[in-house]
């Protein structure tokens, strides 16, 4: 079922009472999410992720715009008559239910012609077990149950009525680093043989990328950029697109365009053609630096941080806006870590210009 | 060689004070036991003395050799207490079932709805456990004479269905229980009597069973207020009852028979005690913590 948010609008009253006013958690957010996608909601904490969420869930109304589940409007719905399936950041299991019951209990409360019988419901709750591999676990109650575990729970429980769409927020935050690799691969195996429109909130862009079919990253309440993952990589509309995807972060440099040419500091190092001359922000990927001993970019040599794979060249440079500069060079590279200074070239494709003034990207090729 | 004496000398030490103070204690404790039991001892001794032997020792004695149960037989028979004892169960059975009723949602409205006034409301709530007892008991006292339902059940169950101090321990529970589990319950396609039937109630069961069990408690031991609503001793519970059974029925001489009756009458909050005296510590305690 594609879901289609259109100009979706929430706003709060101002907790503060002084400044009277409203706070705009969600901003004229439009958006068809076609049938049967991964999508991640991708953004900062307070970026009004979570309020789209329950927004889609019925949970909040929203203040302005309409959401459509298919053709049906459904923003006057409540929640228990939308179809949802939600998965709670802390899980939100029944403590006092075995984890049988707690799948069961959405079935429970089917009504009329979909009301089920007993055998009817114990088929689909031990399919939904089975389906995230708890159905050995099914006596116990949520207690007695580890992150990972009570987390498959509550995902079964939001599949068990074969929910139009699926929401997750934050749903691998609690568990640890491995178990939290191993529950995203398990939710897009999920996903992909439910075929279920599945939205996934999550602050973690690791995790929006590697299993989302779509991401949108949102800032303040209002949505910055949607595409597939690489695409929004590899094509940020601005500065904080830019920044906020990729790990290690993007390295931004205070640039200016001059007489055609890109200077970071007064290193020349791509031609700019085509645009007036002006202050920028240049952001340049880690992986976007080649090592070469005539390279244009001039870099203080810090220290060389080994990852196996690869090796991560730590520096500095007065117009860089942070501290340390990583780039990721291939491991068999011979770096001379005894110099003070460290040359590159620059590759033009992960070099990216943002307008000083308003962050946002100013499209060129660069070379 | 002098180091060793010494520890043992200092272990001897701490043991013997350490006994000491343990004998102290259970001296005190023992002392305490028997001044606490002590009259249940006695009522139960003298419901089973003879009422001759009885009035026969002019210093009463400790013990009895011939017991006897004839006063619990004449406890039923020659008086009314099996009418009184059916009448306090039937209030106390009625009175706890439509408090719970009544308290449950009220704590469920001022835990998990939204509407206007709902502080303001709950705060008027919690004012009225300033004032005392008496006063109200006057007022209600009116108001039921007026609505004309002196000597009736109703009258007698009226003023106790609802419990201020019960609907604030409870929406004391029922607002820990985490607004996710709500939100979880709504997505999961509840309404919100059946989420409150569902997951509230049984969550916050070790509660309620310990309201259940204080209001019992209370229904069984109240006093003044049937004293006053009922003069026909068809309406009397145990407590103004054994007034009756003293001025009417045996007579003011028969104490061994008035202490069967007695017997009778405490015997079902003494099990009940028994029972679930786990349950009332842990929710008396509980509700102070949480409270």
């Amino acid at each position: 079922m594609k879901i289609v948010l259109d100009h979706l609008t929430k706003k709060f009253p101002s907790r503060n009472k002084k400044e009277r006013g409203e706070v705009t958690a969600v901003g004229d957010f439009c958006f068809e999410i076609p049938d049967g996608k991964l999508v991640g909601l991708l953004g900062p904490s307070g970026c009004g992720k979570s309020t789209t969420l329950n927004l889609i869930c019925g949970l909040l109304k929203p203040t302005e715009g309409k959401i459509f589940f298919g053709d049906d409007d459904v923003t006057g719905l409540p929640p228990e008559n939308r179809g949802v399936g939600l998965v709670f950041q802390n899980y939100a299991l029944y403590p006092h239910l075995t984890v049988r019951k707690n799948i069961q209990f959405p079935l429970e409360n089917l009504k009329g012609d979909a009301k089920l019988t007993k055998e009817e419901m114990d088929g689909k709750v031990y399919a939904a077990a089975k389906l995230v591999q708890i159905e050995g676990l099914m006596e116990r109650k949520p207690s007695e149950l580890s992150g990972g575990q009570q987390q498959r729970v509550a995902i079964a429980r939001a599949l068990v009525k074969m929910p139009k769409v699926l929401l997750l927020d934050e749903p691998l935050s609690n568990l640890d680093a491995r178990l939290r690799l191993q529950t995203r691969e398990e939710i897009r195996r999920i996903q992909k043989e439910t075929k279920i429109t599945t939205i996934f909130v999550t602050h973690d862009q690791d995790e929006a990328m590697s299993i989302s079919d779509l991401i949108v990253v949102m800032k303040d309440g209002y949505v910055q950029q949607i595409g597939k993952p690489q695409e929004v990589y590899d094509n940020p509309v601005n500065l904080f697109v830019a920044k906020f995807l990729g790990t290690p972060p993007i390295n931004v440099f205070d640039g200016r365009v001059k007489d055609g040419m890109l200077y970071i500091g007064e290193d020349a190092v791509l031609k700019a053609e085509g645009i007036p001359d002006q202050e920028v922000h240049a952001g340049i990927r880690p992986e976007g630096f080649v090592l070469q001993e005539d390279g244009p970019l001039h870099l203080q040599m810090k220290r060389l941080e080994v990852m196996g794979r690869d090796v991560s060249i730590v520096s500095g440079h007065p117009c860089c806006q942070s501290e340390t500069i990583r780039s990721i060079i291939p491991a068999e590279s011979k770096v001379d870590t005894a110099s003070d200074t460290i040359r590159f070239a620059l590759k033009p494709a992960k070099v990216y210009l943002f307008a000083k003034a308003t962050d946002e990207r100013i499209y060129l090729q660069l070379q | 060689m002098k180091n060793q004496t010494d520890y043992e000398r200092i272990e001897k030490q701490a043991k013997a004070r350490k006994r000491a103070g343990n004998i102290i204690c259970y001296f005190f404790l023992t002392l305490w036991a028997v001044i606490v039991l002590f009259p249940f001892y006695w009522m139960v001794l003298t419901s089973v003395k003879n009422y001759g032997t009885y009035n026969s020792e002019r210093i009463p004695a400790f013990f009895t050799l011939s017991p006897t149960l004839q006063n619990y037989l004449d406890a039923f028979t020659a008086v009314s207490l099996g009418k009184y004892l059916l009448n306090t169960l039937i209030f106390t059975l009625v009175t706890t079932s439509i408090m719970l009723v009544v308290i449950t949602l009220a704590a469920f409205a001022f835990a998990r709805l939204n509407f206007k006034g709902r502080d303001l409301v709950f705060t008027l709530f919690l004012s009225l456990m300033m004032i005392p007892n008496e006063l109200v008991v006057i007022t209600n006292f009116v108001t039921v004479t007026n609505l004309g339902l002196r000597n009736t059940f109703t009258g007698l169950i009226l003023p106790s269905v609802t419990s201020v101090f019960y609907i604030y321990l409870l929406r004391e529970n029922f607002a820990q229980v985490p607004d996710s589990l709500y939100y979880a319950a709504k997505v999961d396609g509840t309404s919100d009597f059946r989420y409150l039937w569902k997951v509230m109630i049984p969550i916050c069961k070790p509660t309620l069973i310990t309201i259940i069990i204080l209001k019992v408690i209370e229904c069984w031991n109240s006093f003044v207020w049937p004293r006053l609503i009922t003069d026909d001793p068809n309406y009397f519970l145990v407590s103004n009852g054994i007034q009756e059974i003293r001025e009417n029925g045996f007579g003011r001489e028969n104490i061994p028979a008035m202490m069967a009756a007695v017997v009778v009458i405490s015997l079902p909050l003494i099990i009940l005690f028994l029972v679930f005296r786990k349950k009332i510590m842990e929710g008396v305690a509980r509700g102070g913590t949480k409270a």
